[in-house]
């Protein structure tokens, strides 16, 4: 520019109303960038008069400072609110130009699950881990010692012959002295054998009996059984702890009921009902177990003196609990392994 | 057992008001399981005891019809008299019987409606029944007939209680420790105690007294630990064409036993009522003295059964000078059985040993109603009187008579006097009992009681039916039950302090849990196998996995076996998923696989009533297959599921070794794979997984030809792994975490086919020393321009310090010091 502008004889022409209908008239963000350029760029009007105040002598420059201050402001302003504005547009066209169909399927994994028995089990080990209980496991083919003789089921007994057992041969085809348990408790007497009480072990497992496959028998099964040895242990504790399991299964409304039995290795001896809240057709009493005082004879069989120590013994069988608790009427749908059966219990019972 | 209530009502003065169901609670609550209640059959009407006076033969049809004229009694009759005529088919009556008539407009059960009809061209005014038309019995061959010198049988009064129609039978389950209660007398008894009511033995009559020193028969017992009382009496001139009362029958069929002939029928009655099995037989057929021995080996006996056995020496026989008679307690020989011209009729009251009885019956499976009573104990001093019971029902009903004395030989034992200390009650029931409940309670069931001087115990003597009673905690189950189980309280054990679940549990929880988080579904299938599972499985003759242990008595033949593997059952499993319409099946199991140890020593023979000895514990130990647990995965079909985000991934060798893997990083167990080639999987794809050098399983794509033999999937995979042959998961050291950058370097290297890239993996991860904080393979290439027979495999390679920023030299010679490690031991070629 070869001479300076007069401020005093020509006023500037005002910036501010061209800049502002300039940015209102943009309609995307790159028209907006265009008069950006135009109106808040190095050579637009705004900037050119501040850059010219230099030339001003002092008191004069300090007014038209202020005032292109304020022009500059407004401008600045009304391109940023613009800018916002515009931007916003164009995020909720493009969001919405992303929107799909949030209801398709994900499951490229298909989803897995475990067994509900051993649902059920986890839950019962932990009921009593956390009062303070072990868990004790043993082996499935068990030496008939521990299945039955240690446990008070003499060899000609009737009661031997009550459950009906998978017998292993021996080499030559003949008696082998081992069998598959019939229950879980051979674990009791290995537990009482190597074991100093007091102890208060839980013991879950898989049990086997000559029962043919049908709705409510499987000759594979698994069963989940407590042992308490100590000092001053009476049946009272034995119904609390069934009360407590119960509760823990069933809700706090359930509570056991004892009914006078036998068993070889308890004495007194109880079968075991459970009041159901959910049973079909209303609240109700149904079977679970067996249960009483561990026989002093099977005591002094592990070693513990029956004097100084008594204690209590109770078995369930799961597949039972499972059966009527979740209403499952044919026994052969936990055992086939079919996976729509565990994938409807995809964590918890 | 199948009790009548009218029979138990015999004995026990049960109130009238007592109900069916009240006795059902009682004998619950006192420990006798109700197995099913049979109510009396529902018959509406009239149904009278009617006497025959004319029998008109009708002979024109084409069986032989009775038009019958029946005294029915007066009001019953036809037209006001007391006559009426019935049609009949049967023929068991003749003239003068009593008879049960249901009169028009009865309704029998069945909904069986009584009309006059005209039928045989004759008009029939009621009906005459038999046992099975009233539902009281199974017997249609003829009609009721009462016994004419009954009392009850008044002629048009009501038949119902005399039919036993108006009967209540109770089945009840009777545990083996209560021999006494598979009797009318011991459930009696039970009743009374528990309503409190009087109770009448009937085994407390007085019989006939044996002051002459005659023997009817001579008897000698052999063995006496087989047996320690033998009672016979003898009955003779008995009409062998006598049947038994109606009454009789009638009680019989009610617990379940069919009527045979009197002898038998009142052998089975006093067993019924008493609780002692008899056994009658033909004097005439036996050929001397009984001897009561153990069989000789190979003796024979045609049992009554028709079944000829041949006997050892752990069978107890009675016998006579021709040898065995008897299978003894269980069941009689078909020689001398009573049959129907038997008038000199023996009975045997025995004491027999229940071990010996139960070996025989089930060595034999051969359960009887004798066998069953005898095998769980009957009162030893019952032998007299039953047999004194039967001779008398013999002469009231057969006729004939008792031959003077009885033979009574043997020394059964008294039941010992067990002491109870007064307090044993409340240490095991938890609860107060005192010393005059303790008392009251044990004479209910027949012992006798005395205190000791000082009071602090109780001298009892339980009677000869409860051999049960033993020890003290068997009379403290004895007051409990009676006072009743819902008296004991609730009380939560403050057990010690636990640990929690112990590492190999932790362990199967997480494996389990992880497998399932990551889309595979836990089965638990059958632990039987066969021989055709490993001919299928292509595992040969000589695998260690052949040698497993067989059961004696399997329920399937073709799976006599106990699994060594996991995968038969698993591989089933898959199939049935698929024959049900899955597509993409991916299943694991956690199971127990048997191994026998091929040293094992047999079981020793334990000590029983102390703590075996620990080297007998030790041997016992050792005789037990090892078992341990396995982890099985089975995946067929997609792991990655095809869908509307395009095409899905088979799951491959790949897969499934990473599954491996992964359960090993949940196990807390560092593994190794290496290429291996076992049955059943591909030879080319089947690694090894190892905990160092140790190989705990192996996984990898399954044969073709066992994939084809089973009807699987092509390309199906599999592993198995051995989580007890884990070692027990460290305390985890993590890494030191550098923050300083890490230089990055890619290495490519040529190497033979043959190498593999887990070996020159770890060839690598050795060179690098500390600096390398990881190698991951990302490439590998086939073709131009790498040789034929041998492959690319590219690495990235991680360098960084603890403690500085590396130079790039120091970054190179780790690379150079990988590079020259590969060279040498793999013979690779920096590409």
């Amino acid at each position: 520019m070869s001479s300076t502008p007069d401020p005093g004889e020509t006023a500037a022409p005002d910036p501010v109303g061209p800049a502002l209908a300039a940015f209102a008239a943009a309609a995307t963000l790159a028209e907006l960038a265009d008069e950006r350029h135009a109106h808040l760029g190095d050579k637009s009007p705004v900037l050119l008069s501040r850059r010219a105040l230099g030339g001003l002598p002092g008191s004069e420059r300090a007014v038209r400072g202020k005032q292109i201050n304020a022009e500059l402001q407004a401008v600045t302003a009304a391109y940023e609110a613009r800018l916002a504005a515009l931007t916003a547009e164009r995020d909720t066209a493009v969001l919405a130009a992303e929107r799909v169909d949030v209801t398709l399927p994900g499951n490229r994994r298909p989803a897995g699950a475990r067994h509900p028995i051993s649902l059920i089990i986890q839950q019962t080990v932990d009921t009593f881990l956390a009062m303070g209980w072990d868990v004790a496991e043993g082996p499935e083919l068990e030496a008939e010692y521990f299945n039955f003789d240690a446990l008070n089921f003499l060899p000609d007994h009737p009661a031997r012959a009550l459950q009906d057992t998978f017998y292993i041969a021996a080499p030559d085809g003949g008696d082998s002295g081992l069998v598959l348990r019939t229950h879980t408790s051979p674990v009791q007497a290995r537990t009482m054998l190597h074991r100093e009480p007091p102890m208060y072990v839980v013991c879950p497992g898989r049990t086997y009996r000559t029962d043919e496959l049908d709705a409510t028998h499987t000759p594979v099964f698994h069963q989940v059984e407590g042992l308490a040895i100590d000092r001053h242990l009476t049946m009272a504790h034995l119904k609390g702890t069934l009360d407590h399991y119960a509760r823990a299964m069933f809700g706090p409304e359930s509570r056991t009921r004892l009914r006078p039995h036998y068993f070889p290795f308890t004495e007194p001896s109880a079968e075991l009902d459970v009041w159901f809240p959910q049973k079909k057709g209303g609240a109700g009493w149904v079977e679970w177990g067996g249960c009483g005082m561990v026989d002093p004879a099977v005591l002094v069989n592990c070693g513990i003196d029956p004097a100084e120590f008594t204690g209590f013994a109770f078995g369930m069988g799961i597949e039972r609990t499972l059966q009527f608790r979740n209403g499952i009427p044919d026994m052969r749908d936990m055992i086939e392994g079919d996976v729509r059966f565990s994938a409807a219990f995809p964590t918890e019972v | 057992m199948r009790a009548p209530l009218e029979w138990l009502r015999q004995y026990v003065a049960l109130p009238d008001d007592v109900t069916v169901d009240d006795v059902e609670a009682a004998l619950i609550r006192i420990g006798h399981e109700v197995e099913d209640i049979h109510l009396p059959p529902a018959i509406d009407g009239d149904l009278v005891v009617a006497r025959v006076l004319v029998i008109e033969e009708l002979t024109e049809f084409k069986k032989p019809i009775r038009f019958v004229t029946l005294e029915v009694g007066t009001g019953h009759g036809a037209l006001g008299s007391d006559r009426r005529q019935v049609i009949c088919g049967a023929r068991n009556f003749a003239e003068g019987d009593l008879v049960v008539a249901a009169l028009p407009g009865a309704v029998l059960p069945g909904g069986f409606a009584i009309a006059s009809r005209s039928t045989y061209g004759r008009i029939s005014d009621g009906m005459i029944c038999s046992a099975a038309e009233l539902r009281v019995g199974n017997d249609h061959d003829g009609i009721i007939v009462l016994d004419a010198d009954d009392p009850a049988a008044v002629v048009g009064t009501d038949a119902r209680d005399l039919v036993g129609a108006t009967d209540t039978v109770l089945e009840l389950a009777i545990t083996p420790d209560r021999g006494y209660a598979l009797s009318i007398r011991g459930l009696a008894r039970e009743l009374s105690a528990a309503f409190a009511v009087p109770f009448t033995d009937p085994a407390g009559v007085d019989f006939r007294p044996t002051a002459d020193e005659a023997e009817p028969w001579p008897v000698t017992i052999d063995d006496p630990a087989g047996c320690d009382r033998f009672v016979v009496t003898r009955v003779t001139g008995v009409d062998p064409t006598a049947r038994s009362p109606y009454w009789m029958r009638r009680r019989l069929l009610a617990a379940g036993i069919r009527s045979i002939s009197l002898a038998v029928d009142i052998t089975n009655y006093v067993m019924v009522e008493l609780g002692q099995p008899l056994h009658a037989f033909d004097a005439g057929t036996l050929a001397g003295p009984i001897t009561v021995r153990r069989a000789t080996p190979g003796e024979t006996l045609t049992t009554l059964d028709g079944v000829d056995r041949t006997l050892d020496s752990a069978d107890l026989v009675v016998a006579d000078p021709s040898g065995a008679i008897s299978l003894a307690g269980v069941m009689g020989g078909a020689a001398t059985e009573i049959g129907d011209r038997t008038t000199d009729v023996l009975i045997e009251a025995a004491h027999w040993t229940p071990s010996v009885i139960s070996r025989t019956a089930r060595r034999r499976s051969l359960t009887s109603e004798a066998s069953r009573r005898f095998e769980r104990d009957v009162d030893p001093a019952l032998a007299p009187g039953a047999a004194e019971r039967a001779a008398e029902l013999l002469v009231r009903y057969g006729g004939g008579t008792v031959r003077p004395g009885r033979t009574d030989v043997g020394f059964p034992m008294p039941p010992a006097t067990v002491a109870m200390p007064v307090g044993e009650p409340a240490r095991l029931l938890g609860r107060p009992v005192t010393a005059e409940t303790a008392i009251h309670r044990l004479v209910q069931v027949g012992c006798e009681v005395e205190s000791t001087e000082t009071g602090d115990a109780l001298l009892v003597t339980p009677p000869t039916w409860r051999p049960d009673l033993l020890r003290p905690a068997d009379l403290v189950e004895e007051i409990a039950r009676l006072d009743g189980f819902d008296l004991i309280g609730s009380v939560l054990p403050q057990a010690p302090a636990g640990s929690g679940l112990t590492g190999p549990q932790r362990r199967t929880r997480a494996v389990a849990a992880d497998l399932a988080a990551i889309g595979l579904t836990e089965v638990l299938t059958f632990p039987f196998i066969g021989a055709r599972d490993f001919a299928a499985l292509g595992i040969d003759e000589g695998d260690i996995r052949r040698r497993t242990s067989t059961l004696r008595n399997p329920l399937d033949a073709q799976r006599p076996l106990m699994r060594s593997t996991l995968l038969p059952g698993l591989l089933d499993t898959v199939s049935r998923n698929l024959s049900r319409g899955a597509r993409d099946v991916a299943l694991y199991e956690l199971g127990l696989v048997f191994l026998p140890r091929p040293d094992a020593p047999r079981p020793p023979v334990m000590t029983i009533g102390s703590r075996p000895s620990d080297h007998d514990l030790m041997v016992l130990e050792a005789s037990v297959p090892t078992q341990s647990q396995h982890v099985a995965v089975v995946v067929a079909g997609h792991w990655e599921r095809p869908g509307w985000w395009g095409p899905g991934r088979i799951g491959d060798w790949a897969d499934v070794i990473e599954l491996a893997r992964r359960i090993g990083r949940s196990a807390g167990a560092e593994l190794r794979v290496e290429p291996a080639a076992l049955a059943p999987w591909h030879p080319g794809r089947c690694a090894s997984i190892r905990v160092g050098d140790w190989p705990v399983g192996y996984a990898g794509e399954l044969h073709p030809a066992v994939l084809e033999r089973l009807g699987l999937p092509a390309r199906t995979v599999a592993l198995e792994l051995n989580l007890s042959g884990f070692p027990a998961r460290r305390p985890v050291v993590p890494p030191s975490l550098s923050s300083f950058p890490p230089v990055l370097q890619d290495v490519a290297l040529i190497v033979d086919d043959t190498v593999s890239a887990g070996r020159l993996t770890e060839v690598l991860q050795r060179a690098g020393g500390p600096l390398l904080e990881s190698v991951r393979l990302f490439d590998v290439y086939t073709g131009h321009p790498v040789p034929e027979g041998s492959k690319s495999i590219a690495f990235a390679l991680t360098v960084r310090a603890a403690d500085r920023t590396l130079t790039g030299t120091e970054a190179q010679q780790v690379r150079d010091a990988v590079v020259a490690a590969a060279v040498a031991e793999c013979g690779a070629v920096l590409r």
